[in-house]
């Protein structure tokens, strides 16, 4: 005596939710079921929110969703041992509607968000979860959770159960991982006064930093670190590939100690509490990592489907946007009354015309290829650093000589050739 | 058979972080949650209905608007329906002016469809007073049993019930005339992992909001803030007792002495 | 209001003994009683127990207002609370103090409710202002190391529940006089709706806090239940009870009757270890009558090292294992260092 839906969605994240919404407010009838105690009680996230996909959903969003600061500076940092080259940009037309990107906690975000969609009728369980998809014939019809009389039916099933969906393994869209497919971050969440942080960024109040580190953060292996700021608190993290840690036998934590610790970051956190600490995994994979996304009466969103660009550390804007275009593709399949994956592979075309796929694909070389050649991030972080250190100095040397010795030191160290494979090299990861 | 359960949502003092300027808590780090107690008052009732096979199980609390949560909560375990009574009137309340409020809200109730139970749990774990139960039950004049292990019986018929009350090194078994209203130990059961139906019914239940007005012949004076005769004069910081010695040194080091301090008061250790 | 005069106590007895929390608000309450210039009153209900009544005096009563009835036998809320209503209307005594046990709650809550009155629950410190004549029932606030004095500013009499071994009950003097009033009671057991069929007592061999010497107590600081083995295992090494704070009882580490604090036990062990315990005032307050107080923290401003004799700033996980293994090898060379 289980009940029928019109869709269910595993999951209550940024991708769930945004699919959830979406179907609900045009007149499906949504289950929603989390296995966390409340939306975003699992949920990790750097903690950057894109304004755009956000808006598609709710029109000026802003006014009521719980937000920390709106980005108006965004800084790049190479960061060496002792030194940083940097580079950024910070525009005060960000600090005004209709804003860039926002800096968000995922807990109260997402409780807000799930919210929104109970408001248009979406049905939200917490604590629950999805053990199994329901199979009949090879199509998925609905799902079994851990709870007794746990079975339930739907027409279509999204899985935006996160990067390491079971379900989406068990229904054999993807294989196990391969540790460069995953990126592990850990993050701890520091308390810091709104003056201070105000003072030590540059910031008023309602103005948000956010800073990606590369280089020394990962002790030059690949991957990143963030620093962002919050209302009077601040994330900072650092993450990088499993297969990286594997080699380099780095512990994550240890990173992270090393991070707020090193001279360019710790003045910045001086004197602030922590508050929490956090740790998830990351879809690194890129293009090549996505599975398939539509199956008879089944779909994959958000991370559930890798879809995360690492290199402009977009996620969940990837996320709302494939949950918007998963109930866009439910709502013509009821019209049409049809949830095959032919019917449901409408998602699929949609996905790979928009930004996501285009954007994954061109970088799809792009982690494998820092992966694969160490030296971007180990070895010319610093030389970059020493370059710029040198031009900078003002020691009486002429300026010409000073840039022909940069030069020289570029290519002394590594070739003149092998410096233009590089740049080629990179250049083609990147384009 | 109908049962009424108080509830309330209260802050999980459990995770709680107190900000150690201010010396108050920290409530963003304090998710709302259902009183522990009074779970296991909801399970027990569901319990109850289950052995004789019927009855109606309504939910009852006093707080603010999202104190909802707490009544879908109920709803989650197995109670059939719930009431929520919000209102600024009831701001302020003492465990005086509480009972007043969910009694008045229970003669309601009680006006659809006659109550026969009563369950609360022991206490609040935000108040800890463990009044408004008894209190409730003066108010309604019933009597109050508190303290409940076990509910061994319930006999329709004589309209009696059977009970273990916890006393210090044991219990009493307590027969009772019903109607009567329980307060529950944890100990009286534990709580099920509720089946699916019970979490989407929560998810779609909408409980029944009152207002002071939709209660009847309420007393204002004895709501709120103005219905209570305790209120809180001062806070002070206890005067802080003269701090001990401290034992320097690393692990090693603090262990010997200690074992050296130890040794000094065995006299302590010496049974009487 | 100003009829009202007067310091009560409630004598709480159980198969005619009197419980020593009675005796210890006795003692609290003959300080408020010289402050306030009034007489103290003990309020002693039961079956054949005036007997009791020279006790009271004893320990500090100047009157005894005792109800001696078959139906006030085992306590009920009905029986019990009637007495009391009745006494408290007929003499109208200003200031009523309560044992902060099971049927002293239970009666003291049905009593506020019928009287209209004030009650403040788990008092820690009882003084009084005397040009208001206002008791001031202070305990500590929620969340915190704040201590919030309750007031009961227009009703009387003032109320408040005590837990046992917060106060500290007076040396008895047999030959103190007193007067004793009896009070009679129109209820007859048909009146009664609730009945104690049998009262069991538990045999079995329980942890017994409150008469512990030595008490070895741990506190969320020990992470999770895996570690808080260690807390047992120190305990069995020197031959202590196991005690713990609230927040490890909410966590389904320890029953409730091993709950050191203001919800739980008041304890005053000669020997008392706090360990991974941060020293929030509701723990504080049940233990720190203790005569030497050994604290391990990890945290140098932890609360707790104000209280203890001795502070340990260190990691438990380390010391506690390196303590237990100093305490075996003590105890294997024998004799000199046997706490056992």
């Amino acid at each position: 005596m289980s009940e029928k839906f019109d869709v269910i969605v595993v999951g209550a994240g940024p991708a769930g939710t945004s699919c959830a919404y979406t179907c609900a407010k045009n007149g499906l009838k949504v289950l929603q079921i989390e296995r966390g105690e409340y939306p975003g009680s699992k949920n990790v996230m750097g903690g950057v929110l894109y304004r755009k996909q956000m808006e598609e959903i709710i029109p000026e969003f802003w006014k009521e969703a719980p937000l920390e600061r709106p980005v108006v500076e965004q800084r790049f940092w190479m960061m060496d041992k002792e030194s940083t080259v940097s580079f950024g940009y910070k525009g005060l037309e960000w600090g005004k509607e209709p804003y860039n990107n926002f800096t968000v906690l995922r807990a109260p975000f997402d409780q807000w968000f799930a919210k929104k969609g109970v408001e248009q009728g979406v049905l939200l369980i917490n604590e629950t979860v999805v053990l199994e998809c329901l199979t009949e014939n090879g199509k998925v019809v609905g799902v079994r959770t851990d709870r007794p009389d746990g079975e339930v039916y739907a027409d279509v099933v999204v899985l935006a159960d996160g990067v390491n969906s079971l379900l989406a393994k068990q229904l054999g869209y993807h294989k196990e991982f391969r540790p460069d497919e995953v990126a592990l971050t850990v993050m701890e969440v520091i308390n810091l006064s709104k003056d201070k942080i105000n003072d030590r960024f540059n910031l008023e109040d309602n103005q948000g930093c956010t800073i990606e580190i590369f280089g020394d953060s990962t002790k030059g292996n690949l991957g990143t670190a963030f620093i962002y700021t919050n209302k009077d608190s601040i994330n900072i993290g650092v993450g990088t590939t499993l297969s990286s840690m594997i080699k380099a036998k780095l512990k994550p934590y240890d990173l992270l100690d090393y991070l707020k610790t090193h001279p360019m970051v710790r003045p910045l956190i001086e004197g602030g509490e922590s508050a929490e600490y956090l740790a998830h995994l990351i879809p690194e994979g890129g293009y090549h990592s996505v599975p398939k996304v539509a199956g008879d009466g089944v779909l994959l969103a958000g991370d559930a489907a890798q879809l995360v660009n690492a290199i402009h550390r977009e996620g969940s804007n990837m996320a709302m946007a494939s949950g918007t275009m998963a109930a866009e593709t439910i709502i013509d399949a009821k019209k049409r009354g049809d949830f095959s994956e032919t019917s449901l592979n409408q998602y699929r075309e949609t996905l790979y015309q928009s930004f996501i796929i285009k954007d994954l694909e061109k970088y799809k070389d792009a982690t494998h290829t820092f992966e694969h050649y160490p030296q971007y991030f180990k070895e010319y972080v610093p030389m970059l650093n020493r370059a710029a250190s040198k031009f900078f100095t003002v020691d009486g040397t002429p300026k010409k000589e000073k840039q022909k010795e940069i030069m020289k030191s570029f290519t002394s160290e590594r070739g003149t050739i092998r410096v233009l494979q590089d740049m080629y090299r990179a250049w083609k990861a990147v384009k | 058979m109908h049962i009424v359960v108080c509830v309330k949502q209260v802050p999980d003092t459990k995770i709680i972080k107190i900000n150690p300027k201010t010396n108050t808590l920290d409530r963003r780090s304090a998710p709302a949650i259902l009183n522990p107690y009074d779970a296991h008052a909801v399970q027990e009732a569901v319990k109850i209905t289950k052995t004789i096979g019927k009855g109606t199980i309504s939910v009852l609390s006093m707080g603010p608007p999202q104190a909802v949560a707490v009544i879908k909560k109920s709803i989650e375990i197995g109670a059939d329906r719930g009431f929520l009574i919000s209102d600024r009137a009831f701001a302020g309340a003492d465990t005086l002016a509480t009972s007043y409020a969910l009694s008045k809200a229970l003669e309601r109730i009680s006006k659809d469809m006659p109550v026969d139970l009563i369950i609360c749990g022991k206490h609040a774990i935000d108040g800890d007073t463990g009044q408004v139960g008894p209190g409730i039950a003066r108010r309604l004049d019933i009597p109050p049993v508190t303290n409940v292990i076990e509910v061994s019986e319930l006999n329709e018929g004589e309209k009696t019930i059977l009970i273990k009350r916890k006393i210090t090194n044991g219990y009493e078994l307590i027969q009772a005339q019903v109607p009567c209203l329980l307060t529950v130990e944890k100990e009286i059961n534990s709580i099920e992992y509720s089946p699916m139906p019970n979490m989407i019914k929560a998810a779609r239940y909408e409980p029944v909001i009152w207002s002071v007005n939709d209660l009847e012949e309420v007393d204002r004076t004895q709501l709120g803030l103005k219905g209570s005769p305790t209120i809180v004069g001062k806070m002070f910081t206890p005067p802080k007792p003269e701090g001990g010695k401290r034992l320097e040194g690393n692990a090693e080091e603090q262990v010997k002495q200690l074992m050296e301090l130890l040794n000094d008061k065995k006299e302590l250790f010496v049974s009487r | 209001m100003d009829e009202y005069r007067g310091v009560w106590v409630f004598i709480e007895q159980n198969d005619g003994k009197i419980e020593g929390v009675s005796l210890e608000l006795l003692g609290a309450g003959r300080k408020l009683a010289d402050k306030l210039d009034v007489p103290l009153s003990g309020v002693l209900l039961g079956y054949e127990i005036k007997s009791l009544c020279q006790e009271v005096i004893a320990y500090g009563a100047d009157q005894v207002y005792v109800i001696d009835h078959e139906v006030m036998k085992d306590y009920r809320t009905e029986s019990y609370m009637k007495a009391v209503i009745n006494l408290a209307e007929k003499y109208k005594p200003e200031i009523f103090l309560y044992g902060a046990t099971s049927n002293g709650k239970d009666l003291a809550s049905a009593v506020a409710t019928d009287l209209s009155t004030g009650l403040t629950a788990d008092t820690t410190m009882l003084d009084v202002e005397v040009d208001k004549r206002l008791l001031e029932a202070s305990r500590p606030a929620f969340g915190g190391n704040i201590m919030a004095t309750i007031l009961c500013k227009k009703h009387r009499p003032q109320m408040a529940t005590v837990r046992p071994k917060v106060m500290k009950a007076l040396e008895p003097d047999p030959d103190r006089q007193g007067e004793v009033i009896e009070e009679a009671i129109t209820l007859s057991e048909d009146d009664m709706r609730t009945k104690v069929i049998k009262i069991v007592k538990d045999v079995t061999k329980k942890v017994n806090l409150a008469d512990a010497h030595v008490v070895v107590a741990g506190g969320k600081g020990m992470g999770d239940l895996q570690n808080f083995q260690l807390i047992h295992d120190l305990a069995d090494a020197i031959g202590a009870t196991v005690g713990g704070t609230r927040d490890v009882v909410e966590a389904g580490w320890l029953p409730h009757e091993q709950q050191v604090g203001q919800t739980g036990e008041t304890i005053t062990p000669k020997v008392y270890f706090a360990i991974g315990i941060s020293g929030a005032i509701q723990h504080v307050v049940g233990m720190k009558n203790s005569e030497f107080i050994i604290a391990i923290n990890k945290d140098p401003d932890a609360p707790i090292f104000d209280v203890a004799t001795y502070g340990i700033v260190g990691d438990a996980l380390e010391i506690v294992p390196k303590l237990i293994k100093e305490l075996k090898e003590a105890r294997e060379r024998g004799g000199e260092m046997s706490y056992v």
